[in-house]
């Protein structure tokens, strides 16, 4: 029982949430039972993250084939350090907002379905991270779009609505490019299976077909993940969800276009010399720009958090731009303490709504006197977004700047540092106007926030003190998982065995089903 | 037959991306399909084009290169899947926000 348990560690972090969902989605009148589900199915989840990340460090890449169809011919499900990163990091970020969900979704929301949505949501951000196939990871694509607009409409108010719109068409166009891209990819190798492709790209000639292909790629997860130009839908739609709901789309969704983007930019195509890097830089460069421009004229605390998710993603693509393994592990970093901090601010953001009744930072203020727990748990996510020592976003900056300008790229981290002073500015500008300025309106004290709000926000702070007062051992996992994708043998081995090298011909045996070695042609 | 295949392919595409640029939901609606269409057809001439071959192998020993390539068409059979709940959901969205709106512009409101 243990032994089928650990083998198959892939598979549970999928499993348990969706088994949840559809348990759930049974008990659909009656909350109360739905919310116990709920909180066993992502407790669970978040067991079944430790697992597979203590498998993977201990055992090196993890894949299983489904329905025994040996890989390149099935379906594989493969984790690398990277993956299983982000799966635990979605597992611990699923307890904290499910946790502050149950004292801010109101009674109207959990009627509407938000349980079995919200674990859908999860299972499909947890299939993309962990798929080893690219028709695969669209399908998860899609059931996170589908999940993602259910939860956008849940307060079925009219900004909702229209936000929602503009979410599902740019969402859609970008899972279209996207398909066009596998398209052509297997129009041009014949295979779907990452690790194969990978395999099969390192010894293809370039060519029109799959420079198209990249592009599309990129423009594709571009458009999910908001790369500048493509951002616009994000600050438009976010802000309308309610504020769990936001909390969860803006520490993972965007982060699972930016982790496809690293999946198939290391695994697959080169960004050295295929003309990509160039674009990258551009687009990292102008990702942290816009964003952070964006956020400086506005004053509804939630789209301010929006737009520096955006200016936010750019340090992440800045990392694989540079595509050097210091870069990556940079980057890799940066996901981790990107999530937990922006999740967290959106959820201290929730606080000051239910404290002062207002998301407008003109009408609220005085916080710091009549809740200066709050203050204080807003402070530390905020100095760590800004990048200030010793949180954990100041180490993940260090790195990718350090990177930078090891890559020769001085003018990208100027870029870098100049966008860390103007997103001290808006962090700045929060804690001014909610926390320090005299409340302007007649109503001077502050309601009271629940424990249950206080508690995710003081946990997440924790994690971000931990990983900033020691960051040795992070550092070494980013750099451990740069290393896993800048040289992607292991992850090649793990799912197709151990013959399967480069310019191996394999073949499908139709008799067994499995596929059979042809010839070893020499290189 | 990749003449008119490619030919519909363009069509489509022309036709989808024209659409999605109008200021209508519906019409918006009507654009995304026909892209997917387009990207469906698209998948399914990735497959290589044949005619009178079957997609499933029979018996061992087979030669694979009397079929037609059977991957294509179960990735188009899924997305089609996929497409039409989507456009379902869509609608339902649509008619949500037309119903709370009172118009079918995209911005929620005219000009």
């Amino acid at each position: 029982m243990i032994d089928f348990i650990i083998e198959h560690a892939v598979v549970w972090p999928v499993a348990v949430p969706i088994t949840a969902a559809a348990l759930a989605a049974m008990f659909w009148l009656r909350q109360d039972i739905q919310r116990l589900v709920s909180m066993v199915g992502l407790v669970l989840m978040l067991g079944a993250s430790l697992l597979l990340l203590v498998t993977v460090m201990q055992d090196g890449v993890q894949a299983r084939q489904f329905g025994s169809w040996a890989a390149p011919f099935g379906i594989s499900f493969a984790a690398d350090l990277l993956s299983a990163a982000m799966v635990m990091i979605t597992g611990v970020l699923a307890v904290a907002v499910g946790v502050f969900g149950l004292a801010d979704i109101r009674k109207r929301e959990e009627h509407s379905g938000f349980h079995p949505l919200f674990l859908g949501m999860l299972t499909s951000v947890n299939g993309a991270f962990l798929t080893g196939d690219i028709f695969n990871l669209y399908v998860w694509f899609e059931i996170m779009l589908i999940t993602a607009m259910g939860l956008l409409v849940l307060g079925k108010t009219r900004a909702q609505l229209d936000g929602t719109l503009k979410y599902a068409v740019l969402n859609l166009f970008s899972t279209l490019l996207f398909l066009l891209a596998v398209a052509i990819l297997y129009g041009a190798t014949g295979s779907l299976n990452m690790a194969d492709l990978s395999r099969i790209l390192a010894t293809t000639e370039p060519s029109a077909a799959l420079t198209l292909s990249a592009a599309l790629f990129l423009a594709g997860f571009g458009i999910k993940a908001g790369y500048f130009p493509l951002f616009f839908w994000l600050p438009a739609s976010y802000h309308t969800a309610s504020i769990t709901i936001s909390a969860i789309f803006a520490g993972l969704l965007t982060k699972v276009g930016v982790y496809a983007c690293f999946r198939v930019f290391t695994l697959m195509f080169e960004i050295e010399g295929s003309g990509l890097r160039e674009a990258m830089v551009v687009i990292a460069a102008g990702t942290m720009l816009f964003g952070v421009f964006g956020a400086a004229v506005q004053w509804d605390v939630r789209r301010i958090l929006s737009f520096h998710i955006v200016s936010q993603i750019g340090y992440m693509l800045l990392g694989l731009a540079i595509a050097t393994p210091l870069a990556i592990a940079g980057a890799v970093f940066y996901i981790v303490h990107h999530i937990i901090v922006k999740a967290n601010l959106f959820l201290v953001a929730g606080a000051i709504y239910r404290a002062t009744g207002t998301y407008d930072l003109r009408k609220s203020g005085g916080l710091m006197r009549t809740n200066p727990l709050l203050a204080a748990l807003f402070l530390i996510p905020a100095i760590s977004l800004a990048g200030l020592p010793p949180l954990s976003g100041f180490w993940a900056k260090f790195l990718v700047i350090d990177a930078s300008f090891q890559g020769g790229e001085n003018w990208l981290a100027a870029v870098a540092l100049f966008v860390g002073v103007l997103t001290l500015y808006s962090m700045s500008k929060i804690w001014i106007e909610a926390f320090w300025k005299a409340p302007p309106g007649v109503r001077q004290t502050a309601r009271p926030v629940p424990v249950l709000m206080l508690l995710p926000i003081a946990a997440l702070g924790a994690i971000t003190v931990t990983i900033g007062l020691s960051p040795e051992p992070f550092i070494q996992y980013a750099q451990a998982a740069a290393e896993t994708l800048v040289n992607p043998e292991a992850y090649i081995v793990a799912v197709l065995g151990e013959s399967a090298g480069p310019g191996v011909e394999i073949a499908f045996d139709p008799a067994t089903a499995s596929p059979i070695i042809i010839e070893e042609s020499v290189q | 037959m990749e003449l008119i295949l490619s030919i519909a392919i363009g069509t489509l595409t022309a036709s989808g991306v024209w659409l999605l640029l109008r200021p209508r939901t519906f019409q918006v609606i009507i654009g995304l399909s026909l892209l997917s269409y387009a990207v469906n057809l698209f998948i399914f001439g990735m497959g290589r084009l044949r005619m009178d071959a079957a997609p499933i192998l029979e018996g061992a020993g087979s030669d694979p290169a009397n079929y037609a390539d059977p991957v294509p068409q179960a990735l188009v059979l899924t997305a089609i899947v996929i497409g039409f709940a989507m456009t379902a959901l869509f609608l339902v969205v649509l008619l949500a926000a037309r119903g709370l709106t009172g118009t079918d512009h995209v911005d929620g409101r005219e000009r």
